[in-house]
């Protein structure tokens, strides 16, 4: 549960249901935005994550 | 999802209210205006990134203005409202710097309280008549 890829999950899918319910008012849209959002977040951690693979710490 | 009284702006004085509600307790101002599923979500997602970022040992920062960084993060964390002030009167949020999940909390904790700025915005938004 607090491991990096855990935590981010977590904290991915708070944000994006917040911003979600912010941005959009039906219902549907919300899960929709929530969605790509959740999916925008978890996606770019492993880009990034990727990407820093090869630096020297 | 269909509005009720939010269809109607309100005074100027109720919608600082409003706002002021809204602040304090996550969701307070939607609900007030009737925008109940959008109300439930921010009290039960807002609250439990604050207390799950209290869990991880994140601290509740103090207002150090000679650390301009420091108070940012506690202006962050005011954000939220009534739960903050729950924290200190418990004790909670003296965070452990050692803690490997120290970082993570102070994370979850501002993020928190920042995303309840930008609910008490669109709550007053919605109260003055603009959404």
């Amino acid at each position: 549960m607090t491991s990096h890829f855990g935590l981010m999950v977590i904290f991915s899918l708070l944000v994006s249901v917040v911003f979600a319910t912010l941005m959009r008012d039906e219902p549907r849209e919300q899960l929709a935005f929530a969605g790509r959002l959740f999916a925008g977040f978890i996606g770019a951690g492993f880009l990034i994550g990727w990407l820093l693979y090869p630096l020297p710490l | 999802m269909p509005a009720t009284t939010a269809d109607r702006a309100q005074s100027d004085s109720t919608a600082y209210l409003i706002g002021a509600a809204a602040w304090l307790v996550p969701g307070l101002g939607h609900l007030w205006l009737g925008r109940r599923q959008k109300g439930i979500i921010f009290l039960v997602a807002l609250t439990l990134m604050f207390v799950f970022g209290l869990w991880l040992e994140g601290a509740l920062f103090p207002f150090q203005l000679a650390e301009p960084l420091v108070a940012l993060g506690a202006l962050a964390d005011v954000g939220i409202g009534l739960p903050y002030f729950i924290a200190r009167a418990t004790g909670a949020g003296a965070g452990r710097v050692v803690a490997i999940t120290y970082e993570y909390g102070n994370t979850f904790v501002i993020v928190a309280g920042l995303l309840n700025m930008l609910v008490v915005l669109d709550a007053f938004d919605i109260a003055k008549g603009r959404k």
